[in-house]
């Protein structure tokens, strides 16, 4: 046995901060939490107005457009049918808004943090190990700090989300930018551009492959925190599965983690194929 | 061939004194002078002398070729001019203005107005299309869309390439890419060309059609131009004045034909040698030919373009 002696908690001082954390910040948070509020508030009644068949078109046009088959755009644009049939189309457009909303902020932030790692070199020291946190750590653990600072329902989800999902968009900014070959950039450095110049006419242009990569991973990262953030109130198909797994109702688990599944094909391979529009020009 | 109009005719276009470049942890810290410490730090491979004292005077309207070995310091040298590798000591002096001393903002300024650069690996920007690559310095300048564009299908008319203004760099092939990155430099009026081997990436007979247009273009142009190359035969050709570079030194300088004609040291002599070999080579192989090419007419006609080659 440890020796009871021994016995040291960081508990309380977890706690003691995130209550300081609170008092002090109080406006902040306030404000923060309006701010997501509001956003979506606007995601929400925007997808809500689309009409269900505009989804249908909008998904097999953007199938078509990104890998330019007629098969694959008819089946993903007939996929969101089933969940419709489901009866789970509200709660789909509800899940949709909160996944809009976390990538949105998590491209806003991270992009630019990514773009800090590539430009400021000594920045990666401290950032790295902070993203091999945040992606080692369960996504359950996001939901305390989230809970504790918004207390339930989409504000904290959409904070959770965000958190969980940014990581890889981080990371694939910032490999892309240093991978970005030197002839090319000392090229436009001999023609005398500054370093904004060169990050916006060279650097960011050619790294566009790799960020896309970054904003399909983490898409897809928020999507797979749509069950766990519905254990914080979140409304939407993760609450679904959380009420099936309760009431041990495997068909009807199954039919919200279907609509899970369809969501994520169709999103993924939207976004991939517009990330394959970004490939550079090689040769022929 | 001094060309007499512009200011830079009043002071030589190009002045580098008592220049090095150590590359290396804490270059800054050595001392150049003490010359044991350096043979130290280079044998136990903690410092890499790449330019070693190197002073050159280039006059405006001159070619100037730099002509070495590989890793003899060339390379080195043309990026020390515009300060894409920082000098270790020395001064450098562009058109009456030392680039050395300059601060970050008119080391800007100076990049875009003095001088332009034409690399061995063109630089190309893959996303960008022949045009916008060529109006890329322009662009840097912060020329607006109209004019930029309009300069820059100048620029590739220049190099015969306006047909592809549309297309991108990767459906282009060498030649062709190095013309782009030709135009690029030229469109900027800059009066100060540099050259780090443009045309070595280049099959013979392509560079040597390269090399007829560059000369054709400075002859439009005249333009100074600082050209770095380890083919003495492309040195003979374009040059007006050049300088043999070992090891980071400057062995010998002069005009082709002096350094031809009296070769400084040993090192300098091998090249020379090698070049007449080649050219006695074929010279015996034109003979053979003619003899041979009696009942064969088109051995006739290879062995002219050799000789051509060479002369
Ligand atoms: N960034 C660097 N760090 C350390 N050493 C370098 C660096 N760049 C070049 N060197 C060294 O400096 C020396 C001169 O290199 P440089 O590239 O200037 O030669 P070069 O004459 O251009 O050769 P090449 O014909 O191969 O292009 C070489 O020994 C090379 O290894
Ligand atoms: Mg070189």
């Amino acid at each position: 046995m440890f020796p009871e002696a021994w016995r040291f908690h960081i508990a309380p001082y977890v706690n003691e901060a995130v209550q300081w954390l609170l008092h002090s910040f109080a406006p902040t948070f306030d404000r923060m939490a309006a701010s997501i509020t509001s956003l979506l508030g606007a995601i929400s009644r925007g997808l809500t107005f689309i009409p269900w068949w505009a989804y249908v078109l909008f998904i097999g046009l953007a199938a078509w457009r990104a890998t330019r088959r007629w098969t694959s755009a008819i089946i993903l644009g007939l996929m969101p049918l089933l969940i419709g049939l489901f009866g789970l189309w509200t709660l789909a457009v509800d899940t949709l808004a909160i996944i809009i909303a976390s990538v949105l902020l998590a491209l806003l932030l991270g992009i630019p943090v990514g773009v800090l790692m590539a430009e400021a070199k000594g920045t990666t020291k401290f950032i790295t190990p902070l993203l091999d946190g945040m992606q080692t750590m369960p996504s359950f653990v996001y939901l305390i700090p989230a809970m504790m600072l918004f207390g339930l329902g989409k504000v904290p989800a959409v904070f959770a989300t965000l958190i969980y999902a940014m990581p890889p968009v981080i990371r694939l900014t910032h490999l892309g930018l240093s991978q970005v070959p030197k002839p090319v950039q000392e090229a436009a450095k001999a023609y005398g551009a500054t370093r904004w110049q060169l990050l916006r006419e060279v650097r960011l242009p050619l790294a566009m492959p790799s960020i896309m990569a970054g904003i399909n991973q983490t898409t897809m990262m928020a999507l797979s925190m749509v069950v766990v953030s519905s254990m914080i109130g979140a409304r939407g198909l993760g609450q679904e599965v959380l009420l099936s797994i309760n009431r041990i109702d495997v068909g009807k688990g199954f039919e919200s983690g279907l609509s899970i599944v369809i969501m994520a094909i169709v999103i993924d391979r939207i976004t991939q194929g517009f990330a394959r529009r970004f490939e550079p020009h090689r040769q022929n | 061939m001094i060309n007499g109009d512009g200011p830079s005719s009043t002071y030589p276009a190009l002045e580098i004194d008592d220049l090095w470049k150590i590359y290396g942890r804490n270059s800054q810290d050595i001392d150049i002078d003490d010359d044991e410490l350096l043979a130290e730090l280079t044998r136990s491979g903690e410092a890499v002398v790449a330019v070693k004292s190197v002073s050159l005077t280039v006059e405006a309207g001159e070619v100037f070729v730099v002509m070495g070995l590989s890793g003899s310091g060339k390379s080195t040298l043309i990026r020390c001019l515009l300060r894409l590798v920082e000098p270790t000591s020395g001064r450098i002096v562009i058109g009456g203005e030392e680039v050395t001393t300059l601060g970050e903002k008119e080391l800007t300024r100076f990049r875009r107005r003095q001088a332009a650069m034409v690399f061995q690996h063109y630089g190309l920007l893959p996303h960008r299309t022949v045009l916008e690559n060529v109006a890329l310095g322009l662009k840097i300048k912060g020329m607006d869309r109209a004019e930029r564009k309009e300069k820059a299908r100048e620029a590739l008319e220049k190099v015969g390439l306006d047909k592809w203004a549309r297309y991108y760099p990767g459906s282009l092939s060498g030649g062709m890419r190095q013309r782009v990155g030709i135009a690029r430099a030229i469109v900027m009026d800059s009066p100060l060309l540099l050259m780090d081997e443009p045309f070595s990436g280049l099959d013979p007979l392509i560079r040597r059609e390269m090399q007829d247009e560059l000369l054709r273009l400075q002859e439009e142009l005249h333009r100074t131009i600082f050209f770095v190359t380890h083919d003495l035969d492309e040195a003979m050709r374009l040059g007006n004045k050049m300088a043999v570079m070992k090891n980071g030194e400057v062995v010998q300088q002069g005009t082709p034909e002096e350094i031809l004609a009296d070769p400084a040291d040993a090192y300098v002599a091998r090249f020379v040698d090698d070049k007449r070999r080649q050219v006695d080579l074929a010279d015996r192989k034109k003979t053979a030919m003619v003899k041979t090419a009696e009942g064969k007419p088109e051995a006739k006609v290879s062995g002219k373009e050799r000789s051509d080659h060479v002369s």
